[in-house]
């Protein structure tokens, strides 16, 4: 048998692609239907509009090239950056920022951290608040007005991909928004993450 | 899990490891051990020879390896293994350790007055720790602060210096709100204000600007800041009558402070921290003024 597969090698390919997604299927397909993966938290909105463009100019400038957004069960991360994350916070994320690297500090409960003040003098200059950051400047989100044209679009695909948006949200998704800058949508997304589970130590 | 999805996972580890042993075992020999296959390719043949002995065994080992541990850990399906682990049940263990050792040290200073703790070398080496995880992002490593981040070291509190006043501070944080006075003093009125406000802190103005400021002043903002520019530690509301502000002290940052109003906050650390170790950086906050 050893030498009729090694022979054909189409049945070779099949046989050890077969072999290798055996563990992921065992391991993924399950968890898939699990309401603890699939189900959102209490208390759990969709991202507002404005947050929503703060999403993607945190994916944009490559925030997550230096942090992450996901805090283990380890006591020494719990003890630094609060309870660790779970699945049901994260339901209406596409896609997931969870980032692998952290060379600054995990992001996933920085809601509420800090003062909107001092997000701007950190972003505007990180030295000024933390003197021995590494951290880049930002300045250009300050003078760059949100570009609220594409906001139903994204708006509507997130819709199709399963977050409640309504219709009228859609609709409205740029309303109210004349003048925000990047730097407002940045503050506006970074302060809302991780704080609806406020259990700490 | 589902009990369907359950004997899913259950099948397919058990099953994939019966058919590694399988595989194995149908491979342990061959038919002609010392010959070549007859396979020659780019000049290389194959001998058709079994497995290595110590490959074999090392192969049957892992197997008997991943039932031990999958018997042990959380692995099939809904079986939660014989160990009873799980991530956040070490978790918690790990914690509760922390709780155990940590938690008389904490309780020890607790029982001491923020004023007396002020004197415990250990308590503020503790609190110096404390200061730099939580509170140096803002106030700096020596908690002298920056612009719009209050200096903790000098004597101006802005919501009040006492054990009690510095513990609220820290628990539930603070929302300062100042209004922006541009629209209803216009840019005359705020030039004047400004002014006046810089005669309050004693410093060298055009007296008849200064003048005009006053009744501006005593108009709007003496309800927060008081007739002598005193401030009001309840509101938050800065002295105006000293060397220290918050947002510079140049006529143009006065002039933008009272145009605009400032919303400095300061958030709350109850959840966080609790109790105890807010009961200790509040003594290092003092100790800082010392």
């Amino acid at each position: 048998m050893n030498e009729f597969i090694e022979r054909n090698i189409g049945l070779m390919i099949l046989l050890t692609v077969l072999a290798v997604s055996f563990g992921g299927i065992v391991e993924i397909v399950p968890l898939m239907s699990q309401k603890v993966v699939t189900e959102p938290i209490e208390g759990l909105e969709p991202l507002t509009p404005l947050q929503l463009e703060g999403r993607d100019i945190y994916i944009r400038e490559g925030c997550t090239v230096c942090h992450s957004q996901m805090i283990r069960p380890l006591r020494a991360e719990v003890e630094r950056y609060g309870h660790y994350s779970v699945a049901g916070e994260l339901v209406y994320d596409h896609p997931f920022v969870f980032g692998s690297k952290r060379t600054g500090p995990d992001l996933a409960r920085v809601g509420g951290l800090y003062s909107d003040d001092w997000h701007r003098a950190h972003l505007l200059d990180p030295r000024s608040v933390v003197p021995g950051s590494i951290m880049p400047s930002y300045p250009w989100l300050f003078d760059t007005p949100v570009n609220v044209e594409d906001l139903p679009k994204k708006l509507a695909t997130l819709q199709k991909l399963g977050v409640p948006y309504t219709d009228d949200d859609i609709a409205n998704a740029a309303q109210g928004l004349e003048g925000a800058t990047e730097a407002d949508a940045m503050i506006a997304y970074l302060q809302q993450l991780g704080i609806l589970i406020k259990e700490r130590r | 899990m589902s009990s369907a999805f359950s004997w899913f996972v259950i099948l397919g580890t058990l099953g994939s490891l019966a058919g590694y042993f399988l595989l194995l075992y149908l491979n342990r020999t061959t038919k002609n051990p010392g010959r070549t296959t007859g396979h020659v390719y780019d000049g290389i043949e194959e001998y058709d020879n079994p497995l290595p002995a110590w490959w074999f065994w090392g192969f049957i080992i892992s197997i008997l390896f991943a039932l031990g541990y999958l018997l042990y850990y959380p692995g099939l399906g809904n079986f939660t293994g014989f160990g009873a682990w799980s991530q956040v049940g070490e978790l918690t263990d790990d914690q509760d350790a922390a709780d155990e050792r940590y938690g008389p040290i904490f309780a020890q200073y607790a029982a001491v007055p923020v004023d007396d703790l002020v004197n415990d070398p250990a308590a503020m080496r503790m609190g110096r720790r404390l200061f730099a995880t939580n509170c140096s992002v803002c106030h700096g490593t020596a908690g002298t602060g920056s612009e719009g981040f209050p200096n903790l070291t000098d004597e101006e509190w802005l919501w009040g210096g006492d054990a009690e006043q510095i513990k609220a501070t820290i628990s539930n944080g603070r929302q300062a709100s100042m209004p922006a006075w541009g629209p209803a003093l216009q840019d005359q009125g705020v030039a004047e204000v400004a002014e006046y406000v810089m005669q309050l802190a004693g410093r060298d103005v055009d007296a008849s600007l200064a003048n005009a400021g006053r009744a501006r002043f005593n108009t709007f903002c003496v309800a927060c800041h008081g007739p002598e520019g005193a401030g009001q530690p309840m509101m938050g509301a800065p002295a105006l009558n000293n060397e220290i502000w918050l947002y510079g002290n140049s006529h143009l940052r006065i002039e933008d402070a009272i145009r605009n109003g400032r919303n400095g906050q300061m958030p709350a650390f109850a959840e966080r921290l609790g109790a105890d170790k807010v009961h200790i950086l509040a003594a290092y906050v003092k100790n800082l003024q010392q």
